[in-house]
């Protein structure tokens, strides 16, 4: 009895140290520590776990954690920083998967003990540890898959762009009925073989589901996703410590749905979206563009005449969205930045919440590429001297910068609070090409008089201006 | 186990979390998540407990072992690929 004190006071001291991880990870001073002391909460629940009277044989542990730590550590290592998103969409999954076969490796247990020895062990009804499996399964399961076809969206192993099909919506409810359903006669039957074949059954639709879940998603709301397959995967923990009974995964786990979901709020935030807009609507699949009567022609610009005015300029702004990201731009937009400032420019780089593909995407690259990060204003600091901002430069970037969402209300992004390019003196907007953005909307921002497009690679374009800055 | 008590700890738990962020910069949204996440790995003491508690070559080690190898990538490699971005920013704020 005394032993297994020892290992609760343990728990709390780890979960004392989570609260405090997490806590200092909101801040920029602060977060590496805060991270080390999470990870310092990590390996004390790691070691007094492996204290635990119930373990018989300690070689497949060893092995485990030897295979596991190999794989993250290296994983971990020998990523470009630019893949980190995928990475930590990877990790994410695998975080799921985890707990889902936590919940499986239980049920087989009961399964070798019959419910009444398990019942008496856990002083729990039968009900309830049947009801907790198939929840830490289903969550573990949805974040696990979901963060997989997250993590090929982010690699560009599968496409980007939104899936949506006829009937979509109807099997994704048939889908959810049949898990619930499941779901209910796995939680109240008493017969374990019946049981057993309901969870395979539940399992392989939980995979599916969290497929279907991420597949009418489109890019642009990718941000979303993944901080609420975070979320998730934090559930998941907390629902598998319901399973066993163990407070410290309840705790950990909570904690950290509930700052997935703070983070989610403000990816919804950043959009002027609900969640279930994001999550139902389909949203950017289908290229519906809204009765426009500007029939004025985008008006383009080579990148050596552009560089004229950029030379020029005494204040410059980059606007960067996904598109660096994809020409991985980010190493020749900070040159043209330090060439800029040579010449007497101000820099800055104007972050809106939601650019790119995950919460912080554009932050993770520009510090990869050194640009100090004084120079990376966020959303709301910005736009009060966009007038004052000689050049604009969007790299990429196309939703966050379109004036629709600010003063055209039949717009579908009305009310996304945008970065006001649009008010800067010029602006000059790197392109790809003449299609649309991921919302598949008419951008006003390309057709207004000060704005100017430069279409081609981004990375060709900025190194053709960092060429003739230097010549 | 007290159910009960187990609902009370999950409540508490999931009120601190919310209160715990309130103004992330958005410089900090991918460290923040990716260090949670590593966080979500703590289901390794789950892991390791059924692999180690279930007999040798049983369903319930071979599930359990699965388990701790994938909760283990989570852990170490989440937590090494979070350092490695906090360091990365560190450099630049000097």
């Amino acid at each position: 009895m005394e032993f297994d004190s020892i290992i609760n006071l343990a728990y709390v001291i780890a979960a004392t140290l989570f609260v405090f991880g997490i806590k200092m990870l909101g801040s920029a001073e602060t977060a590496r520590r805060g991270n080390m002391i999470s990870g310092i909460g990590m390996l004390i629940a790691v070691v007094v776990t492996l204290l635990d009277r119930e373990i018989l044989d300690y070689k497949w542990i060893v092995a485990g954690l030897i295979i596991g730590a190999l794989i993250g550590g290296i994983a971990a290592r020998v990523v470009k920083m630019t893949s980190m998103p995928e990475l930590v969409a990877l990790f994410n999954g695998f975080g799921g998967l985890a707990s889902l076969l936590v919940a499986w490796a239980e049920l087989e247990k009961i399964e070798s003990l019959g419910w009444q020895l398990y019942t008496g062990q856990m002083g729990t009804p039968a009900q309830f540890s049947s009801f907790v499996i198939y929840l830490a399964m289903l969550i573990g399961g949805v974040t696990f898959t979901g963060s997989l076809y997250a993590y090929g969206k982010l690699s560009g192993r599968v496409s980007g762009r939104a899936l949506v099909f006829g009937g979509q919506k109807f099997l994704n409810i048939l889908l959810l009925v049949a898990i619930l359903g499941i779901g209910v006669v796995f939680t109240w039957t008493e017969n374990l073989d019946t049981a057993s074949s309901l969870f395979v059954i539940g399992v392989s639709l939980a995979l599916v589901f969290g497929i279907m879940g991420v597949m009418p998603i489109g890019g642009g709301d990718m941000p979303v996703v993944i901080s609420l397959l975070n979320s998730c995967s934090g559930l998941a923990a907390s629902a598998a410590g319901f399973v066993i009974g163990n407070n410290v995964l309840i705790v950990a786990g909570c904690l950290v749905g509930a700052s997935g979901l703070i983070l989610t709020v403000i990816m919804c935030k950043a959009m002027n979206r609900s969640l279930g807009n994001v999550l139902f609507s389909g949203f950017g699949a289908a290229s519906q563009s809204t009765g426009d009567d500007d029939d004025r022609e985008p008006k383009a610009i080579s990148a050596e005449d552009a560089y004229y005015v950029m030379e020029a300029a005494s204040s410059v702004v980059f606007i960067p969205g996904y598109g660096m990201a994809v020409a991985q731009a980010q190493h020749v937009v900070k040159e043209l930045a330090e060439l800029l400032e040579e010449n007497g420019a101000e820099v800055n780089f104007a972050i809106h919440p939601v650019a790119g593909r995950m919460p912080g995407h554009m932050n993770v690259l520009l510090a990869e590429a050194d640009v100090p990060y004084e120079q990376l204003v966020e959303m709301d600091n910005i736009n009060p001297i966009m007038p004052t901002v000689d050049v604009a430069v969007v790299i990429g970037a196309n939703d966050v910068v379109n004036p629709a969402a600010a003063n055209d209300e039949s717009s579908p992004i009305y009310g996304m609070p945008i970065i006001e390019a649009h008010n800067a003196k010029t602006v000059f907007i790197l392109k790809r090409g003449q299609g649309k953005g991921f919302s598949g909307l008419v951008n006003k921002l390309f057709v207004m008089d000060n704005s100017r497009m430069i279409y081609g690679d981004a990375k060709a374009t900025i190194s053709a201006m960092v060429n003739e800055l230097k010549g | 186990m007290d159910l009960v008590l187990l609902f009370f700890i999950f409540v508490l738990a999931a009120f601190l979390g919310l209160e715990l962020i309130s103004k992330v910069p958005s410089q900090l949204h991918t460290p923040l998540m990716s260090g949670s996440n590593a966080i979500s790995g703590i289901t390794i003491v789950g892991a390791i407990v059924a692999t180690g508690a279930n007999g040798d070559g049983t369903a319930g080690m071979i599930l359990g072992l699965l388990a701790l190898i994938f909760a283990t990538t989570n852990v170490v490699g989440g937590y090494l690929v979070t350092d490695r971005m906090l360091l990365m920013f560190k450099k630049k704020g000097k």
